[in-house]
């Protein structure tokens, strides 16, 4: 039997975003009894966007618990269940309303560590659907990346496809630190191809770790979530006209991975960040500091001027770090056209 | 208006003091019978008991404590004005019945959460004297290393010190929540003050500690004023003991130690009894102002602070019940004192000569169980490590 089975190619399997957090979390209620689920909707429901489905069945009222609609009170639970030795799992319906909650979610979580001179830890996961869904409007469509990644003390996550997703959860289930992580609720329905790895109980995605997607030599193109998607399909059109884009899935905000990011543009020497948050102070204009402070330096040293255009165009942040000539060149992103980009709520554009 | 409010409190006041020197009948000359307030009940048929057996070493054990807390506070006050402590520094002299109190009604596997006014509290579970003084002073023998503060001091089943008003609240139901989940009979007092009562995130854990029945005891010290905005003027009600609304309540009189006693243990047997919350409120006083920037006179009179010092005082009321059911004699009250003075000036003169933590530490503990990695300093130059 072994012999003929390995003569067949097995197709891989396809299992969507949403499958992938449900059986990271469900491997994980099952592998330590202190993780347990709280939220809104998240037991009789079956989750608001289905995510946390079949768990409550499974796990039963302790350990997946359906909240009142009181952002602050439960994520504050949360916190102080984590205090005293539990590993809560703490799902906001969007971050939008984990807005209401964030007082808890750094004062009370991500400082603490530090405020108790190591002696108080906070092994807790805030997560849940993150930046814009389809024609919510403006309250309901906000990325808390760059305000959630600002702060030390906490972990941000941000999950792209399945594989993303499943590793992602389970490493942050077990990181005995605040970890935020953020879904996107356009990518829960979308399936992937999951390698055999990520089939296994303990297949972890290690936090502070960037992905190259795909290796390119002339311009390179950071990006996380569900952009990340939108940055491969301009690669694939940029790449018939002879520019080969390397796409970098950031996949962790806090703590970046600078050093993926830095030696991909020392390859080569321009630069793009794509997010869905925006631009004034964001991840984007962070990843350009970085570089500014950091390699910006190697690359100009050899040169009279250093010179960066930086133009903002709606959500996209473009740089142009121009090293080798003395000119710049604007980039138009029209131009670029990111196909299959019938998502954005329009409030944007 | 202010002079209708004060009057309103100083005929409180001159009240209670009526209570002070209680009848005791002697056992023995190992303990004694006290009789204490009668505690007013909110959805309950019966509370706590009237009347308290005191030993002679829970009295003195008692007037230790919160004579330690005193004097700790005090000198706090020195050093603060001595510019050795900087930054916020809340002290709870005049309060002393609660923290002591609250200790003497539960298990040390209890837990306890309360608020920024924390000094007392972080002495009574277990933490020296020394160790809260350096941390005030900030130096490396501090129990936060000197990173926390005086808002910021842990210890086992102890969640500080926190420094955002009513956050304290939900963790505290949390860790109930963490109790009734490991099913060990634990319970957690979860403090926050007369101010903090007025925040929606306590009404949402009363709600969540009610739905779920998780042992918590709410417990609301009231010191008549929130920063410098007397109770009348921040509550719709004051009624604190009430505002669970579908949570019992108790109001006890929080300047008498044996009272705090006796209230903590029927409300910790409520909620091991698995009925679900039970809600304190703890009449109290404190005599500093607001905190070390407040002088404490702008909102309330020096009349009305040294009234509550001359007929209530926690530490006065214990002793006189002591002398007076001979359970101590004054000498041996004095030389308790005398031991604490000196328990406290050796403290203040470690913490004064203690070292600040070095600055390689300063990025330290800003993650749990990693790796050690770097961490950005003021520019892209200077680095620090990062151990956790």
């Amino acid at each position: 039997m072994a012999a003929v089975s390995g003569l067949v190619r097995r197709p891989l399997r396809e299992v969507t975003v949403r499958d992938a957090i449900n059986q990271g979390m469900d491997e994980e209620l099952e592998r330590d009894e202190k993780v347990f689920l709280l939220g809104e909707e998240v037991a009789q429901y079956d989750g608001a966007y289905k995510v946390s489905r079949g768990l409550w069945k499974k796990y039963g009222d302790k350990r997946i618990i359906d909240t009142p609609i009181s952002e602050m009170g439960f994520a504050g639970i949360a916190v102080g269940a984590a205090m005293a030795g539990l590993r809560p799992i703490c799902e906001f319906m969007t971050f939008n309303f984990s807005m209401q909650a964030i007082d808890q979610v750094i004062n009370s979580a991500a400082k603490t560590y530090y405020m108790s001179g190591g002696l108080q830890s906070v092994p807790i996961v805030f997560r849940g659907p993150n930046g814009a869904s389809a024609g919510v409007a403006a309250q309901h469509s906000q990325c808390f990346a760059a305000w959630y990644g600002h702060c030390p003390g906490l972990k941000v996550v941000s999950p792209w496809n399945s594989e993303d997703a499943k590793g992602l959860i389970k490493s942050a289930i077990r990181d005995n630190n605040p970890v935020v992580v953020l879904e996107n609720e356009l990518m829960y329905g979308v399936p992937f191809e999951f390698p055999p790895e990520a089939q296994s109980k303990d297949f972890l995605i290690p936090i502070g770790k960037a992905k190259i997607e795909r290796q390119g030599t002339h311009i390179t193109v950071v990006s996380h979530s569900r952009p990340v998607g939108h940055c491969l399909e301009a690669a694939a059109v940029l790449s018939k006209e002879g520019v080969e884009c390397e796409v970098i899935n950031m996949r962790t905000i806090r703590p970046m991975d600078m050093e993926t990011i830095e030696a991909s543009v020392m390859k080569t020497n321009h630069l793009v960040t794509v997010e869905g948050g925006w631009p004034q102070f964001g991840v984007g204009a962070e990843i350009c500091a970085r570089i500014m402070e950091g390699i910006s330096e190697k690359l100009v040293l050899e040169y009279s001027q250093a010179v960066v255009n930086i133009m903002y165009l709606n959500t996209y942040s473009i740089k142009r770090l121009k090293a080798r000539s003395g000119q710049t060149t604007t980039l138009n992103l029209s131009c670029v056209q990111f196909p299959g980009c019938s998502c954005c709520s329009c409030h944007w554009c | 208006m202010l002079a209708a409010l004060i009057s309103r409190v100083l005929r409180r006041v001159a009240q209670k003091s009526a209570h002070r020197v209680l009848v005791a009948s002697r056992n023995s000359s190992n303990d004694a019978t006290f009789e204490i307030e009668k505690c007013d009940l909110y959805l309950l048929e019966e509370g706590p008991p009237v009347t308290t057996v005191l030993t002679r070493a829970e009295g003195l054990k008692y007037y230790r404590m919160m004579l330690t807390v005193r004097r700790m506070e005090l000198k706090a006050d020195q050093l603060y004005k001595q510019k050795f402590i900087r930054g916020f520094c809340h002290l709870c002299d005049g309060q002393e019945a609660c923290c002591v109190g609250l200790e003497a009604g539960i298990n040390p596997s209890d837990h306890i959460i309360t608020s920024y006014r924390a000094h007392g509290m972080c002495y009574t579970r277990g933490l020296s004297v020394r160790s809260i003084l350096t941390e005030l002073t900030g130096r490396r023998g501090g129990c936060a290393k000197g990173k926390g503060g005086s808002m910021h001091m842990y210890t086992k089943n102890f969640y500080g010190g926190n420094g955002i008003v009513g956050a304290q609240g939900p963790l505290g139901a949390g860790v109930a929540l963490a109790c009734k989940y490991k099913g060990n009979n634990e319970i957690c007092l979860t403090l926050y003050g007369d101010g903090a009562a007025n925040q929606g995130q306590i009404a949402e854990a009363f709600n969540m500690a009610a739905l779920w029945k998780l042992p918590c005891v709410f417990i609301c010290e009231n010191n008549l004023y929130a920063m410098g905005t007397f109770t009348e003027r921040a509550a719709a009600s004051t009624d604190y003991y009430k505002r669970g609304n579908f949570i019992p309540g108790l109001k006890v009189d929080g300047m008498d130690v044996l009272c705090v006693r006796e209230a903590t243990k029927f409300a910790a047997n409520y909620c091991r009894s698995g009925k679900g919350p039970i809600l304190m409120e703890l009449q109290t006083y404190r005599y500093h102002g607001h905190s070390m920037s407040d002088p404490g006179v702008s909102y309330r009179t020096r009349e009305e602070i040294q009234e509550v010092r001359s007929k209530r005082d926690p530490i006065m009321i214990l002793q006189d019940r002591m002398v007076n059911s001979k359970l101590a004699t004054v000498e041996e009250l004095k030389e308790i004192g005398t031991e604490v003075k000196k328990e406290i000036d050796d403290a203040a003169q470690f913490a004064t000569s203690d070292p600040e933590p070095c600055l390689e530490e300063l990025g330290h503990h800003v993650y749990s169980s990693d790796s050690s990695f770097e961490v950005r300093g003021a520019n892209p130059w200077i680095k620090f490590k990062s151990v956790s």
